[in-house]
């Protein structure tokens, strides 16, 4: 009998297919692995710590660096959060939430391409990448438009928007969610039926629904094990209850489930998208709080009052009264969730952020040990982290 | 307002548990004695339903006694309900048990508590720093932690 003797493999932090800089230590016994160990906080930035030196208003353009790829899904749990901590949820303008929900739709689909891209490039799929990354294109086209950045927006503030849709913006989303559906077909249409690709995601990456809940999955990796859980749904916020979807459950529990999950949530976000246009009517996009909300320019050069705002929001920042909450939103990823204690201060006392891929990255080494390296690369695939959120 | 469900049934069951409720913007924050937090949250768990751990964190009120609070944010896939229940800890006894024998989400949750606030979890099966790098030293969440890190020239520009 040959003697085997395990080997130890080191894998990132520079590594094109862990997505950034995850390190993961495998422990291999031939091709199988037996043990992966993962290893994070190289990109660490202190986004916590260094919230509770920054007034409410400057803490929203770090929450854009947390996931990276869907920006505006961070800002609206953190304006959500503020709102609530601030009790003016209810004094949101229509329109306001109508351009909220429309954009993080749009982000949906948007982080949900780069998942498919790389995914797929990682499997060895290379065609698909060039094609999501043409619609991605689109998409960031119209974040520049709004907020004159195509990453980090920025763009959603404490009590609405920080301005209205530029002119011609209807027409763009209007035209990119009728071609999108047929962009999916093409995607499904390069993937669905390849054997190589089944081959390849098949009954890898199993997670049974009562190991997928105890360890804390969230989002489509939850929703491919067969749970039907979706916050959009089940807790709503800005509005999306009065939105029809349905909400993409799969009962396959391996990464073919969650690739079927993601594709018919892009789908779905085009349904969301298409009603929020339809819904979309004059009116303010602030909310009427003058001493929350920033004046407009307009107001702060003519009136004394908004003057005066403008100075004390600048110099001070608002004080939301003592207390705690906890706001959760759907992110592409799974739930994003800002747990805020103020103490009366214009500085938040304690920000905590529940970051999806953090907890959704914990299941990575029982979904992949017992299973060979190759899986490795699918599983973080499937998993869809993003390391900026992980390592906040 | 009327109180949460749940909070009645802790009382009745852990009667000298609860020092504190607290309603805040339609959500419930129970304080609990951190002696007893296992046996609250399996309780919370097995007959309650509630099956979804969503986060740990600590809370440092420096000058205050007790100086820590370790929150656990908790939620229900059947209810869609939401609760958060907390532990004071003392600095000079900063040990809380483990949940991550309830739920095994709390495993990570539980080494990102201690590497950022210094409060450790007995029991946990890897308690290890996890976004620090593992010869750190300190703390960097904790209120008397500078925010350039030890060591170096506090910031000479405005921070707000």
């Amino acid at each position: 009998m040959a003697l085997t003797e395990k080997m130890t493999v080191n894998m990132g932090p520079q590594h094109p297919s862990t997505h950034g800089v995850l390190q993961l230590i495998l422990e291999l016994d031939g091709e199988t692995v037996v043990k992966a160990t993962p290893h994070i906080g190289f990109l660490h930035r202190g986004t916590e710590k260094l919230s509770e030196y920054r007034t409410y208003h400057q803490v929203l353009p770090l929450t854009d660096r947390l996931d990276y790829l869907a920006p505006m899904h961070n800002n609206l749990g953190y304006v959500l959060a503020v709102e609530k901590l601030l009790g003016i949820t209810d004094s949101i303008p229509e329109r306001a939430k109508v351009i909220r929900v429309m954009f993080a739709e749009l982000t949906r689909i948007k982080s949900h391409l780069v998942w498919l891209a790389c995914h797929a490039l990682d499997i060895g799929a290379m065609t698909v990448f060039i094609y999501c990354f043409r619609e991605r294109e689109a998409i960031m086209n119209m974040y520049e438009k709004v907020s004159g950045a195509r990453m980090t927006s920025n763009y959603f503030r404490v009590g609405g928007l920080s301005m209205d849709l530029p002119d011609g913006l209807e027409k763009d989303v209007r035209d990119f969610i009728d071609a999108m559906p047929g962009h999916v077909d093409t995607y499904e249409g390069l993937l669905t039926g390849n054997k190589i690709w089944q081959k390849r995601i098949c009954g890898v990456g199993e997670i049974s629904a009562e190991d997928a809940i105890d360890v804390g999955l969230t989002g489509p990796s939850l929703r491919g094990s067969g749970v039907d859980w979706d916050l959009r749904r089940d807790n709503p916020y800005s509005g999306y209850e009065d939105y029809d979807f349905e909400v993409s459950v799969q009962q396959g529990c391996d990464t073919w489930a969650r690739y079927h999950v993601r594709l018919k949530e892009m789908r779905e976000s085009c349904k969301i998208i298409r009603q929020c246009l339809d819904k979309l009517k004059p009116g303010p996009i602030l909310a009427d709080e003058p001493k929350i909300v920033m004046p407009p320019k307009q107001h702060v050069m003519n009136t004394i009052e908004g003057l005066i705002h403008q100075f004390k929001l600048i110099t001070e920042g608002f004080k939301p009264e003592p207390g705690e909450i906890y706001q959760g939103v759907e992110n592409p990823k799974g739930e994003v969730g800002f747990y805020i204690v103020s103490d009366g201060g214009p500085k938040p006392y304690r920000m905590k952020v529940r970051a999806a891929s953090f907890v959704n990255l914990q299941a990575l080494p029982q979904m992949v040990e017992g299973r060979l390296i190759a899986d490795v690369v699918a599983v973080i695939g499937t998993l869809d982290i993003v390391l900026g959120e992980i390592d906040r | 307002m009327s109180e949460h469900a749940v909070v009645g049934k802790l009382k009745g069951k852990f009667s000298s548990s609860v020092l504190e409720v607290k309603e805040f913007r339609g959500e419930t924050t129970i304080t609990v004695k951190k002696e007893d937090i296992v046996a609250i949250c399996s309780y919370l768990k097995k007959d309650l339903g509630y099956n979804f751990l969503c986060d740990v964190c600590g809370v440092d009120y420096l000058g205050q006694s007790p100086r820590f609070m370790v929150v656990y944010n908790i939620y229900s896939i059947g209810t869609k309900d939401r609760i958060r229940v907390k532990v004071p800890v003392e600095e000079s006894d900063a040990v809380v048990d483990t949940v991550s024998c309830v739920w095994s989400t709390a495993n990570w949750l539980e080494r990102e508590t201690w590497d950022m606030m210094g409060i450790s979890f007995k029991g946990h099966p890897d308690l290890r720093r996890i976004l620090m790098p593992a010869d750190w030293e300190g703390h960097p969440q904790r209120k008397d932690y500078p925010l350039q890190g030890p060591g170096r020239e506090p910031y000479q520009g405005r921070l707000s």
